[in-house]
């Protein structure tokens, strides 16, 4: 493997993470969202607060993370992609400012008005984040973004049927992983009927999901040739692992295996996450400009692996700690 | 920039229409100057914690304890709304300028890399720290707060060298548009990267110091004189004032470094046209037909602070090209604002240190007390002006010398609806934050046992 595939590897795996972490904080907002009421709906956002708790900040690094790696390892596709797709970048961009941000004051807030219009701004930016995030990922991968500066079509490139494919089904795995980690939290927190209603949810999820996919292959292939073609080629063992993984996962949900639900739901995204570029691969942006023609120079690409595998020893640790912590705080504490 | 060859990636020929281009850079201006502040407070929030924490740990002293405990329900919020405020700006490297991004992202993308890192470890241990205070017992949960200062300070130094990196390009050489031999390192440590970090990290400790103060400077104006205020006051100021000679200095070295490597903005701050001795330094004034009027003129000012030296020959305007010249005006009265706000809060922080030696006590003076009030305004609108003068003294060039902000844009159609759309979003943001953040002083003085509910 040469220096760029390797970052390009530990990118992926950065995004991959921000997928399952991160993801998931986005679900929690999706199933606030959809948590009724203010009173008969307080004890589900209770729990969702408490799973966000600690994490979501070290979540949401993640996508800084890719974000950095992708400009200086490959500093064209991010001109590009940034430039075409600046309308929902921008928008998710506001996105994250709003779910952040109405999060942390919900958190401080005690009275219902308050946390009603933080929550609701809360709820409504982690549907549409992903969302957008989504549409990014389609319009790339159905080769709309050319090389260069915003050369693609400032609203084709983002809505159209792979992009909003890929919305849909961001926001159905973000709200699936969400469900799952949620039963087991609930489960945790010594709130089983609370678990009872979240693995209804995840089932549901995982149900609506599944069928986006199936009904998804119709659209690539008739949207994007190329990914289609990919995806049925050579990333096909990545995507059957993927169907298997997420039938897999609906028997654990349906015999209550919460703990190990997480594990196969978690990997049941990844191979999404990673089919994606490996139906795709060697482009970046297909269908012209593979990954070598847009990787930075060598010397850069090293000093970025050795930086990263010296800050992956400082980083793991702590992340286990803090992971640990999560799971030790009371549930009550969080409040 | 010439003609790139075959696989040369993004060379930005086509910049973006005039009102386009004056909106990403209203919407950078906005995005980071709302960050800063925020930014601040992250680097310097963490050493005022581990005080307050340290020393309720050792005396057990219940002031204290109640003032880390209020304070880290702040930085709960605050770090919070900080961390997604710059993931907008790390969004709009790329959204608004793209032309450098994809050009030279390989030599000064490094600095960011690391500064990514430094932020992922803060958000970790910040986690820990606000969530694991019963947990952990008080030394382990004590020393669970130290690599947030730690990687708060790498952070400012590494995004302030990416910045110095736009003032001092090194690290590469152009060779028909496209990047050859980057230099990481050799970037990152371009000679900007000690002016430019040290006046900003001891920034970040004054805007730190003087905000959190000036909170309990008005509860002291309204007659709160309890120990828990005074305290409340005392120890950030303290650190601010403590700081500020040491700015003043840093500040005197950074003007210094620019008459060598970058006379243009220096001349550009002063308001200077024509090259030669016997500088004056002006203050205030408007720059108008190449020249400074209504200004309060020293003679041979300028050529002592530069040179020490009447004699001493300054760099002025009239050696850059007029196409590259900066706007002068708001770069020469930002420049005197900060300034005169520095030396403002210099005088501040002797008053306290005199009235302490004397009297062991903070004035009593409403005048201080007023002006200790908007010292955290004041400090934060000072780093302000400090951005203003080293980002528009030095335009045209996004990076100096060598890329123009206008080939650096967007050149796709309708960013200014972006710019308006983000202005509703922040002035959202910002009224929120405000209210909140009153809203936990308010809580706090009606319920002061209350356990941090970070």
């Amino acid at each position: 493997m040469d220096p760029a595939q390797i970052l390009l590897a530990v990118m992926w795996v950065g995004l991959t993470l921000y997928a399952v972490l991160g993801g998931a904080d986005f679900g929690g907002g999706f199933w606030d969202l959809l948590a009724g009421r203010s009173g008969p709906g307080m004890p589900q956002r209770r729990l969702i607060e408490h799973s966000l708790g600690p994490v979501w900040e070290a979540n949401h690094v993640w996508l800084i993370f890719v974000l950095v790696v992708l400009w200086t390892g490959f500093p064209p596709v991010f001109a590009a992609v940034m430039s075409t797709l600046y309308i929902p970048l921008t928008l998710a961009a506001v996105g994250i400012i709003a779910r952040g941000a109405a999060y942390a004051f919900r958190k401080s807030s005690t009275q219902l008005w308050q946390q009603r219009l933080f929550g609701g701004a809360f709820a409504l930016s982690s549907v549409l984040t992903p969302f957008f995030l989504g549409t990014v990922a389609g319009g790339i991968a159905s080769g709309r973004v050319p090389p260069g500066l915003a050369e693609g079509d400032l609203i084709e490139s983002w809505i159209n049927p792979t992009s909003l494919l890929g919305g849909v089904l961001a926001v159905g795995v973000c709200a699936y992983l969400a469900a799952v980690y949620l039963c087991d939290d609930a489960v945790r927190a010594g709130l089983p009927e609370m678990a009872e209603a979240f693995r209804r949810r995840a089932l549901a999820a995982a149900l609506v999901v599944g069928a986006l996919a199936l009904g998804g292959i119709a659209v690539l292939n008739a949207d994007a040739p190329l990914l289609f073609a990919g995806l049925t080629g050579r990333a096909l063992p990545l995507v059957l692992a993927g169907a298997v993984l997420g039938v897999v996962s609906l028997l654990l949900l349906r015999l209550r295996r919460y703990l190990l639900v997480r594990g196969s739901a978690v990997l049941a995204v990844a191979t999404v996450v990673w089919g994606w570029p490996m139906a795709q691969y060697p482009y970046m942006l297909p269908p012209g400009t593979p990954y070598r023609q847009a990787a930075a120079q060598p010397v850069v690409l090293t000093t970025v692996l050795v930086v990263t595998a010296v800050g992956a020893l400082l980083l793991i640790p702590s992340i286990v700690w803090l992971l640990i912590i999560q799971h030790r705080l009371p549930y009550e504490e969080s409040h | 920039m010439t003609t790139p060859t075959a696989p040369a990636p993004v060379v930005p020929f086509d910049p973006g229409g005039a009102a386009d281009l004056a909106a990403a850079r209203m919407q950078m201006a906005l995005s980071l100057g709302w960050h800063i502040v925020l930014a601040c407070l992250g680097v310097g929030m963490p050493a005022l914690l581990l005080y307050t924490r340290w020393r309720a740990i050792r005396t057990g002293d219940p002031d204290h304890l109640r003032l880390a405990h209020q304070w880290a329900r702040a930085v709960g919020v605050l770090f919070a709304v900080g961390a997604v405020s710059g993931t907008i700006l790390s969004f709009e490297m790329g959204l608004l300028w793209p032309g450098l991004m994809g050009v030279y992202g390989e030599v000064f993308g490094f600095p960011f890399m690391l500064e990514g890192f430094a932020f992922f470890l803060e958000a970790i241990f910040i986690g820990i720290y606000l969530y694991a205070w019963n947990l952990l017992p008080p030394r382990v949960h004590l020393l669970s707060g130290v690599p947030v200062l730690i990687a708060g300070v790498a952070s400012a130094f590494f995004v302030v060298s990416a910045n110095a990196w736009m003032n001092q390009p090194r690290g590469f050489v152009l060779e028909n548009g496209r990047v050859t031999r980057p230099s990481p390192w050799e970037a990152m440590f371009n000679p900007a990267t000690p002016p430019q970090t040290i006046h900003m990290i001891l920034a970040a400790f004054m805007v730190s110091g003087f905000l959190t103060a000036s909170v309990y400077a008005v509860g002291l104006l309204r007659g709160r004189r309890d120990r828990y205020h005074r305290l409340g006051f005392s120890v950030p100021f303290t650190l601010a004032a403590v700081v500020t000679p040491f700015q003043i200095l840093a500040g005197d070295y950074a003007a210094r470094f620019l008459a060598e490597y970058q006379p243009t903005k220096l001349a550009a701050m002063e308001g200077l046209h024509r090259t030669g001795s016997h500088a004056p330094l002006t203050v205030g004034g408007v720059y108008v037909d190449d020249r400074l009027r209504y200004g309060l003129e020293i003679p041979n000012g300028l050529s002592l602070l530069v040179g020490y030296s009447p004699d001493a020959v300054v760099q002025g305007l009239d050696r850059t090209p007029p196409a590259d010249r900066p706007p002068v005006t708001p770069v020469h009265l930002c420049f005197d604002l900060m300034v005169g706000i520095g030396f403002l809060l210099l005088l501040l922080g002797l008053w306290l240190a005199v009235n302490w030696w004397l009297r062991r006590e903070i004035p009593r003076s409403r005048l201080f007390l007023w002006l200790a009030a908007a010292a955290g305004a004041l400090s934060a609108i000072a780093v302000e002006a400090g951005w203003v003068v080293t980002e528009v003294g030095r335009q045209p060039w996004t990076v100096y010398g060598k890329l123009r902000t206008s080939e650096a844009v967007n050149p796709a159609p309708g960013l200014w609806l972006g710019f308006v759309f983000l202005t509703v979003i922040y002035v959202i943001l910002t009224v929120s934050t405000v209210y909140v953040l009153r809203y936990l002083v308010r809580r706090e003085r009606g319920a002061p046992q209350e356990r941090v509910a970070a």
